[in-house]
């Protein structure tokens, strides 16, 4: 009898449908809540017919001073808008899908299946999405039949599939990142707390969207569809990451224990002493320092930097990107010919320039004090958005240099030369400087998605942290420092050598 | 069956359970026991691959709970702490969703959800939403759940909490079905008197360790000492007729307590630990030697003996000694 039993499970275990009876599970388990099921009826139903009662009676007010073109945004937008209602509840059921189960203490038992983690992340992920998708492009459907009845107005099929794509893509990004929130914490009420992470920037890209909306700018909003697509991988690749079962029964409490944080911090922030194979701690007391140092450049950094591979990586593709922006806009926005002359640069030219309101001193410590404050503002966008606002606020300053390179190019000068004459003197130095910090920025963000292995997302950023503060202060701020004084002292000479009178 | 080697769990830096070696055969019953937040719930769920160790080693029907913890949860069942059931959908869906999980097509996790929910005295569940069951009724059911896939190993925390009496009992004999079965059970609880009567083998867990591994009886012998025997008589220890005793100096007895003299014949024989109006308890190292040779004593004595018996000690004497050392 055992080996027939034995038989039946391992003849049967397909992955896909042990998600799909998931899901039909926790469909089924949602339709059944009238909390919920009322919210669906009114917003698949009752919404769209009052909006398209409203956008006919829009229309016919509209027409009657002359002014059609209001009533015409105002349908388009109102599609989107009877798409997006319904799927605003989809994060009442993805914030509860996990830490929800966890409080009514029927996770155990399901983690206790088969299932794998990405088979029970998917699962949840998609019971989640179903119902509120579907609820959309009912309401949508509504909404249109509606308004073919009232106003026998259709849209093109272009905008329809925008707006059905742009409507699942926001659900997706929802969903997804509401089930990242609940595997995540110990309660539903944290869930919900948290939760402003997602429904504020929602409601912003809406108001966005509304507007491009009234401006009947659709491409515009292809962009922003590819866009979330891209959010969208990054959330569910999170997701999946970070989704550890354990977690989700080891924690009772969202404790902050910031003892152990320091700790942890600590730790990484530590390395080994090292002098060339001899043992520190027998060296003189006042020689030790060597090892220190040593330790700290010839094993530590290169470690750091080796483990952030990908991340600089990633900054030098997005450096390149900068090339071809700024020649792009150069081309768009070309100077007049005249406006460059580039051989009556003199000395005095970078000694009156604080005499332009606008523009600052040229002094070491501005130099210096500005990179600084530019790279700790990237590091700090980084960690709120995945690293990709750290890339994006190195790629704008060297796609403006770029662009005036493609500019005096354009009116006759030697582009080389001018790169050679303009940049190269510091930016030898400060552009890898540039780089590695923003390299560490997006490792601090990326953390999040997929923290290294065998490492918590906490430990694993702290890590990251702990790498950044040693790679800043021992190598970005040396670099930057020297690439400051020579910006202010050599590059100017270097310019007018190059091309002053 | 089941073999933990040093299994070590922490979180962060407490330490939830430190170094626990035990094996459980087929066929055999083990019972955790210990005070709340002992590491109970922790090693069971490591035992069902949910919990990662922090350290050591788990075979679970020969599978590695880290290697193959797919393999571990398809021969395992647990029953939670809490039945953990959803409560919109009725019996058979429940059973429907969870035998689908475990592998078994529709008419054979059909079949078997009907058959335990009839052995567990319930077939009307089949039918019902479950949020309409009583306390007990949910707890069969979260164990209807675990026995489902005919799991070789089944890891029970407080099986039979709410149940009713008969329910509990009804519980008790498909556990002790399932030894006949060659499956091999761990059960948490806090009944001790359930742990006696199904237990072969009692491990009592403290602060994460193992504190005392052993079956009832000799963790009874080992930890309270050799048992104690209960003597009563028909008439009380000091009745006139034991006047005519003879003294241990072979002399008449005319005054002082009589119980002495009762005392007297029995002590070099055994040692007295309590006494009452007509009984006493003594302990001795060979009651199979001693207990006949004071019978035929006392006897010879006229001293009429009404029974003689072994006093019962529970497993709570043995938990509470050691868990309050």
């Amino acid at each position: 009898m055992a080996t027939k039993i034995e038989q039946v499970r391992e003849g049967t275990n397909e992955p896909l449908r042990m998600v799909l009876a998931l899901v039909r599970r926790e469909v089924r388990d949602t339709l059944r809540d009238w909390r919920i099921v009322i919210p669906i009826i009114i917003l698949t139903i009752f919404f769209p017919i009052l909006m398209s009662i409203v956008a006919d009676l829009a229309l016919n007010w509209v027409a009657r001073y002359g002014d059609p073109i209001i009533g015409e945004r105002l349908i388009p937008f109102l599609l989107m808008i009877v798409g997006f209602f319904p799927i605003s509840f989809s994060l009442v059921i993805a914030l509860e899908t996990f830490v929800g189960e966890k409080e009514r203490s029927s996770l155990e038992p399901l983690l206790a299946t088969p299932l794998t983690d990405a088979q029970l992340y998917l699962g949840k992920t998609l019971a989640a999405m179903i119902p509120p998708l579907l609820a959309a492009y009912l309401g949508i459907t509504v909404y249109l039949v509606g308004l073919y009845f009232f106003e026998d107005w259709s849209p093109s099929l272009t905008l329809l599939a925008l707006i059905i794509t742009l409507t699942t893509a926001e659900g997706v990004v929802m969903v997804s990142g509401a089930v990242v929130l609940s595997s995540q914490t110990t309660s539903v009420r944290a869930a919900n707390l948290l939760a402003s992470f997602i429904i504020i920037p929602m409601a912003l890209l809406v108001q966005g969207e509304a507007i491009i909306m009234f401006y009947a700018n659709y491409n515009v909003l292809w962009w922003v569809v590819l866009f979330l697509i891209v959010v969208d991988v990054i959330l569910v690749r999170m997701g999946i990451h970070i989704f550890n079962r354990e977690e989700l029964l080891g924690r009772d409490i969202d404790e902050l224990n910031v003892a152990s944080l320091w700790r942890t911090f600590c730790e990484y922030l530590g390395w080994e002493r090292w002098f060339f194979g001899r043992d520190v701690r027998r060296m003189p007391p006042r020689l030790r320092w060597l090892g220190t140092l040593c330790g700290l450049y010839a094993r530590d950094i290169p470690a750091i930097l080796r483990r952030s591979w990908l991340a600089i990586l990633v900054v030098v593709i997005g450096l390149l990107s900068s090339i071809y922006i700024g020649y792009d806009f150069a081309a768009s926005y070309p100077f007049p010919s005249d406006l460059l002359h580039l051989d009556e640069i003199t000395i005095e030219t970078f000694t009156e320039m604080p005499s332009m309101d606008w523009i600052p001193s040229l002094t070491f410590g501005w130099v210096l004090n500005n990179n600084v404050r530019a790279l700790l503002l990237a590091t700090m966008l980084a960690v709120f958005s995945f690293g990709t606002l750290a890339v994006a606020l190195l790629i704008a300053p060297l796609a403006i240099v770029f662009f005036f390179v493609a500019q005096v190019a354009s009116v006759g000068y030697s582009p080389w030369l001018f790169f050679a004459a303009f940049v190269l003197p510091h930016g030898v130095l400060e552009l890898p400087a540039a780089i590695i910090a923003t390299g560490m920025a997006v490792r601090l963000g990326a953390t999040f998605m997929s923290p290294p292995q065998g490492l918590t997302v906490g430990e694993g950023w702290l890590r990251a942290l702990a790498d950044a503060v040693k790679i800043f202060t021992a190598l970005v701020l040396p670099l930057l420092a020297l690439a400051a004084a020579i910006e202010v002292y050599v590059t100017p000479l270097v310019v007018v050598w190059a091309f002053g009178s | 069956m089941i073999e933990l080697d040093d299994l070590t769990k922490q979180f962060d830096d407490f330490t939830a359970v430190d170094q626990v070696t035990l094996s459980v055969a087929a066929g055999e019953i083990l019972a955790l026991l210990g005070p709340n937040g002992a590491g109970k719930t922790t090693t069971v769920r490591m035992l069902a691959a949910i919990l990662r160790p922090t350290m050591g080693r788990v075979s679970v029907a020969g599978y590695d709970v880290v290697e193959h913890p797919q393999q571990v949860r398809r021969r395992v069942g647990l029953l939670t702490e809490r039945p953990g059931l959803y409560l919109r959908m009725k019996g058979a869906e429940y059973l429907g969703f969870f035998s689908s999980l475990m592998g078994l097509d529709a008419d054979e996790g059909d079949r078997r959800a009907r058959d335990l929910l009839a052995r567990f005295g319930m077939p009307e569940a089949w039918d019902r939403r479950m949020g309409t069951y009583s306390k007990g009724m949910r707890q069969k059911m979260a164990l209807v759940r675990a026995m489902l896939h005919e799991p070789s190993v089944l890891l029970l925390d407080e099986p039979t909490s709410a149940m009713d009496p008969h329910s509990a009992k009804l519980v008790r004999d498909a556990v002790l079905g399932l030894r006949h079965h060659r499956r091999a059970i761990i059960i948490c609880t806090h009944n001790l008197p359930e742990a006696e009567a199904l237990a072969d083998r009692i491990a009592i867990i403290r602060r994460g360790k193992i504190i005392a591994l052993g079956t009832p009886a000799e963790l009874k012998s080992s930890l309270l000492g050799p048992p104690l025997i209960e003597l009563r008589l028909a008439h009380s220890i000091d009745a006139p007729h034991f006047d005519g005793l003879p003294h241990s100096d072979g002399l008449p007895h005319s005054d002082g307590p009589h119980q002495d003299r009762v005392v007297e014949l029995i002590s070099d024989m055994v040692k007295i630990e309590a006494r009452g109006k007509d009984w006493l308890r003594y302990s001795t190292p060979n009651p199979h030697a001693t207990n006949p040779l004071l019978l035929q004593t006392l006897a010879s004595h006229d001293v009429r003996v009404v029974t003689l018996g072994v006093v019962p000690r529970s497993l709570e004497d043995v938990y509470l000694r050691v868990v309050e050392a």
